[in-house]
């Protein structure tokens, strides 16, 4: 069982192959739709950012609300497709690490290769599985957004299969 | 006449909403099972166990399935011998609003599509309405999620077209939608109507048992089973990695439509088809 424990370095992602299946444990930051729109706005203005993309490991999901005692609601990815848009701005501007579902575009696969970054699978639909992997959960940035804001979930063996590097 | 309450509608609504969103149905697991026996590849094999998994930790902990709780879509019968009183469409979204507050569901519903603004209680519903015979209502909720729903398709086809073609476009939906879409899918088909209608028709289709052939005419059970065989040999498998098993069912529900058409929906679930049905 391949386990890293977050961040992401030169020395834990290097023996890391298309298809491997890995365990994370540490932080990772939850953005989609709405909250890219935002950030990518909020460059192009160069205003600060709620986030350093540098080092922040995005995982496009939103979750439902943490209720009676838990952590977080469901929290399985969404589609990656759908970030595609803003994806090579923010790879331009630091981004590395992503998580999210399903295929992406040729274009974006350039960029991960050329900048050195991964995307990762989550196990799509697999939502009440993947809140047992939750521990804490904080929101940092754009509540007006509700689910799509950008949250700080700390993970604990989190399960993702290595898909573009 | 029978008088019914919409706060009897509204309960039940509520609780064919917790069934829906925690709940897999019994068709499903069993056909995710006998997916897991049949797959050979190792992955396909894992997550189908951890597809399975999620469905016992969100039925035991009263989870979620999937994060993506869906837009809320309910079909009533109404049997003409009932005088419902009051508002249905409120006592609806009363239910949904009070179901996801209750059952930690999540706001997936913005106001229109252009200002985006979250409604902040995951309602409006999609509600259609039918009238029947008899003193019953049947309710039949669905929770659609959007990974799924975004990869619809209408096809307005020639009247002269044929099977060929029609299983051509299905099977080119199936083909598009990929990974993206969380395969297994159940895949709903609706022929005939106007476009709409036919659109319609692919959801109703969703309801229908999977596992078993429904009772309908020969050349729609032979669609449904020549589009099971062809899509089990695309190699999409779970979640795309590859596999045998790139569809659990299809389904085709169909209605007489106009001499110069011949409309074609195509709506297609993941494997966390979640819908429930009650009776008043």
């Amino acid at each position: 069982m391949k386990t890293i424990r977050l961040p992401f370095n030169e020395k834990n992602i290097k023996d890391l192959k298309v298809g491997d299946i890995v365990y994370i444990s540490g932080e990772i930051y939850t953005a989609r739709d709405a909250a890219h729109k935002r950030l990518v706005n909020l460059l192009r203005k160069n205003k600060k950012l709620p986030i350093d993309l540098k080092t922040t490991i995005i995982y496009y999901c939103g979750p439902t609300p943490a209720f009676k005692g838990s952590v977080i609601g469901s929290c399985g990815p969404t589609t990656a497709s759908r970030m595609d848009k803003f994806t090579p701005f923010l790879i331009e501007n630091g981004l590395r690490f992503m998580i999210g579902k399903g295929t992406r575009s040729k274009e974006v696969e350039k960029f991960i290769h050329k900048y050195k970054g991964i995307y990762f699978s989550a196990y799509g639909g697999c939502g009440a599985y993947l809140s047992k992997k939750v521990i804490k959960s904080k929101l940092i940035a754009f509540p007006d957004l509700g689910p799509e804001a950008i949250y700080c979930m700390e993970v604990e063996d989190f399960p993702l299969i290595v898909m573009n590097l | 006449m029978r008088r019914v309450s919409v706060k009897v509608i509204e309960n039940k609504v509520i609780d064919l909403l917790q069934e829906a969103a925690c709940i897999l149905r019994k068709d499903v697991v069993v056909a995710l099972q006998k997916s897991l026996l049949s797959e050979k590849n190792v992955k396909a094999k894992n997550i189908l166990y951890t597809i399975l998994e999620n469905a016992r930790i969100a039925e035991q902990d009263n989870l979620p399935l999937c994060q993506d709780t869906g837009m809320t879509v309910v079909f009533f019968e109404i049997g003409d011998d009932i005088f419902i009183e009051g508002n249905i469409e409120k006592a609806v979204n009363n239910g949904l609003k009070k179901a996801t507050r209750k059952f930690g569901l999540r706001n997936s519903v913005v106001k229109n599509t252009i200002n985006r603004i979250n409604t902040g209680n995951n309602t409006p519903a999609i509600i259609h309405y039918k009238f029947i015979k008899g003193n019953k209502i049947k309710i039949s909720l669905m929770l659609k999620g959007f990974g799924s729903e975004n990869k619809t398709n209408l096809f307005m086809l020639d009247p002269t077209d044929g099977l060929e073609l029609i299983e051509n476009k299905i099977m080119e939906t199936i083909e598009k939608a990929g990974a993206n879409a969380c395969p297994p899918f159940v895949i709903g088909v609706g022929l005939g109507g106007t476009a709409d209608k036919a659109l319609s028709l692919a959801k109703e289709a969703l309801f229908e048992k999977i596992g078993v052939r429904v009772k309908k005419e020969k050349w729609a059970i032979n669609l449904e089973k020549n589009i099971i065989r062809k899509a089990n040999k695309l190699n999409i498998g779970p979640l795309g990695f590859g596999g045998k098993i790139t569809v659990l069912d299809v389904k085709v529900k169909y209605a007489p439509t106009h001499i110069a058409g011949l409309p074609l929906g195509i709506n297609i679930n993941c494997h966390s088809l979640r819908t429930a049905v009650g009776k008043i």
